[in-house]
């Protein structure tokens, strides 16, 4: 519910681009801020240290890694698949692309990412044949080939986490459903990515910038990482503004959702909180500082 | 009743009337600010939007024991409906056992408290608050003991079925610190039940246990716990539960007084035979179970 994407064009203007980041990241973060001490910050309703921010969140993922698939089924009733394929569509990548998923976790959206490509392949392959153009060497030797040996175009998933765990369950889930190429799984932290300036084409972050503990850092890494007029894509609940809907939303997050995380996965706390970061979040609209 | 009930009404649905007077000592210790604590002594609170600082505030109150987690009646109703599913369809789930019992037991758990606070022994374990655990166990001790005796047949029993007493669940939905406490030391009791009424931790072994749970305490845990359990033995071990063992559960559980009520640490000397005797436990068939 009331998941918004905000496809921001970073980088449009070379001369403007770090004065227009920095509001942006500001104006983020201030919501957050408003009630909280300097070194202080958020975990769900508590206030907790920074660095205790950190590590409370890493416990919560790494307990919830294994169910972490079945609770997303059970508590968004499926829906949440949708979200990710509409980001995927948003995304519209071309064969070729080089993408950044950072907090991928179980690879939802590398996975969509990797199939859209091979469709987009696919569907290009078909225009051609029919309209009676003839195909490129590559193309057809790529046809023949049984195995895929590269994605094609050479696109290329990174799916970036801070946490062993959701990386573990997410490569089992690709030796499982057959995902090998093009993808790649690295540690790391949003705040710090460990990867060069200006080397991906689109940067993805599904459900995971309102656990980082400070959004402003890793707005610039992604700046940093992304190729001049590269796409920051965010997928990520809000609020609603419906006053029904919204009664109706809290009611199902406080009182099911945690329920939901105890008879599932053995697990209150962790969906206790995830129920309460959201809250957390600031809103779609944002006040920028002029 | 408190006027902070307003505030809370809104998430936790009114169920804070059964925290006891001992709330306002809390209020006075709560980790809460200042202005929290004077928010209590303000007129109801009609604003049905709950803040974060005002709902983590609560949280501190109202957790009156560690390991409590706040639950309002529509939490725990679904936590029941959801917890009896998952225990029948995954039977490894002590977890799911134990929440269940926690939120369908309230009124089963006050009546054994009561059954307690009227018996000497059954007082003082309310007073003293013993705990069963590895660590205060004196398990070498125990072993130690002559054969026969309810200690050592307590550690044989551990051994041979290769269990432990900190496998227990810690409690987290009873919202009463005392009846908390009584359900947890039935938890730990239960082995010790395995142990006098002779029975292994098999699933056969485990549904005669809850039949006679189930006349002692009363509990609807143990009452769907004897009445689902045998859905999954097969014919042979059915018929033995139905035509020996559940008659003698039965029979024992309706003549012993209340286990709860015999502090287990003060008589791991006493033999098994004589213990039996004392609670009222009638002699186990001559089945291997």
């Amino acid at each position: 519910m009331a998941a918004s994407i905000g496809a921001v064009a970073c980088r449009a203007l070379h001369s403007r681009r770090h004065g227009k980041l920095l509001s942006i990241g500001r104006g983020l973060f201030s919501g957050a801020r408003c009630l909280v001490a300097e070194g202080e910050t958020h975990f769900g309703f508590q206030n907790v240290s920074e660095t205790e921010k950190g590590e409370k969140v890493y416990h919560v993922f790494e307990s919830v890694a294994k169910k972490y698939d079945i609770m997303n089924d059970s508590m968004s009733l499926g829906i949440h698949r949708l979200w990710k394929d509409i980001l995927v569509h948003q995304m519209n990548p071309y064969p070729g692309t080089q993408l950044l998923d950072v907090a991928g976790g179980t690879g939802d959206i590398a996975f969509r990412f990797i199939n859209y490509v091979r469709s987009q392949w696919e569907h290009q392959i078909k225009q051609k044949l029919k309209s009676h153009q003839n195909l490129s060497w590559q193309e057809i030797s790529k046809s023949y080939q049984e195995e895929e040996l590269k994605l094609p175009g050479g696109s290329q998933v990174v799916v970036c986490d801070i946490n062993k765990e959701m990386l573990k369950v997410g490569k089992q889930k690709a030796q499982h459903l057959g995902y090998s190429e093009g993808l790649s799984w690295v540690v790391g932290n949003a705040e710090e990515l460990p990867f060069n300036d200006n080397k991906f084409d689109v940067y993805t972050i599904a459900f995971g910038i309102r656990n980082v503990t400070h959004i402003d850092q890793a707005l610039q890494e992604a700046y940093r990482v992304l190729k001049p007029g590269g796409r920051f894509l965010c997928l990520e609940f809000s609020q609603v503004n419906n006053p029904l809907i919204s009664r109706l939303y809290d009611l199902y997050s406080f009182q099911v959702i945690p329920v939901l995380g105890e008879i599932i996965a053995g697990d209150w706390k962790s969906y206790q909180y995830l129920v309460e970061s959201i809250r957390r979040f600031p809103a779609q609209v944002i006040r920028c500082s002029a | 009743m408190l006027p902070i009930c307003w505030l809370g009404r809104a998430r936790m649905g009114g169920w804070l009337r059964r925290a006891p007077g001992s709330l306002r000592g809390l209020r006075a210790l709560a980790l809460g600010s200042p202005a929290s604590i004077g928010r209590g002594d303000q007129l109801p609170h009609t604003d049905l939007t709950v803040t974060a600082e005002e709902h983590v505030d609560e949280e501190r109150y109202y957790q009156l024991y560690p390991g409590h987690i706040p639950t309002s009646p529509l939490q725990k109703a679904l936590l029941s409906a959801g917890s009896a599913f998952m225990a029948l369809y995954n039977p490894y789930r002590h977890d799911m056992v134990a929440v269940l019992g926690e939120t369908t037991g309230s009124s089963a758990l006050r009546s054994l408290r009561d059954k307690m606070r009227h018996d000497p022994e059954g007082y003082q374990i309310l007073q003293e608050r013993p705990r069963i655990r590895l660590s205060t166990l004196d398990v070498t001790g125990l072993q130690g003991l002559p054969d026969g005796t309810f200690g050592r047949e307590y550690v044989r029993f551990l051994d041979s079925n290769r269990v432990s007493p900190d496998t227990r669940m810690p409690v987290k939905f009873v919202d009463d610190e005392e009846l908390a406490y009584v359900i947890q030391r039935y938890r730990e009791v239960h082995d010790l039940m395995h142990t006098l009424l002779g029975m292994p931790t098999n699933m056969l072994g485990e549904v005669v246990v809850k039949w006679f749970e189930a006349v002692q305490t009363g509990l609807p845990m143990c009452i769907l716990g004897a009445v689902f359990g045998p859905v999954r033995l097969n014919a042979r071990k059915l018929q033995i539960l139905t035509t020996e063992l559940i008659p003698w559960a039965v029979q024992s559980g309706r003549n012993a007084s209340c286990v709860l009520n015999f502090y287990y640490e003060n008589r791991w000397e006493q033999t098994v035979e004589s213990l039996r005797e004392e609670i009222g436990i009638l002699h186990p068939p001559a089945i291997c179970v």
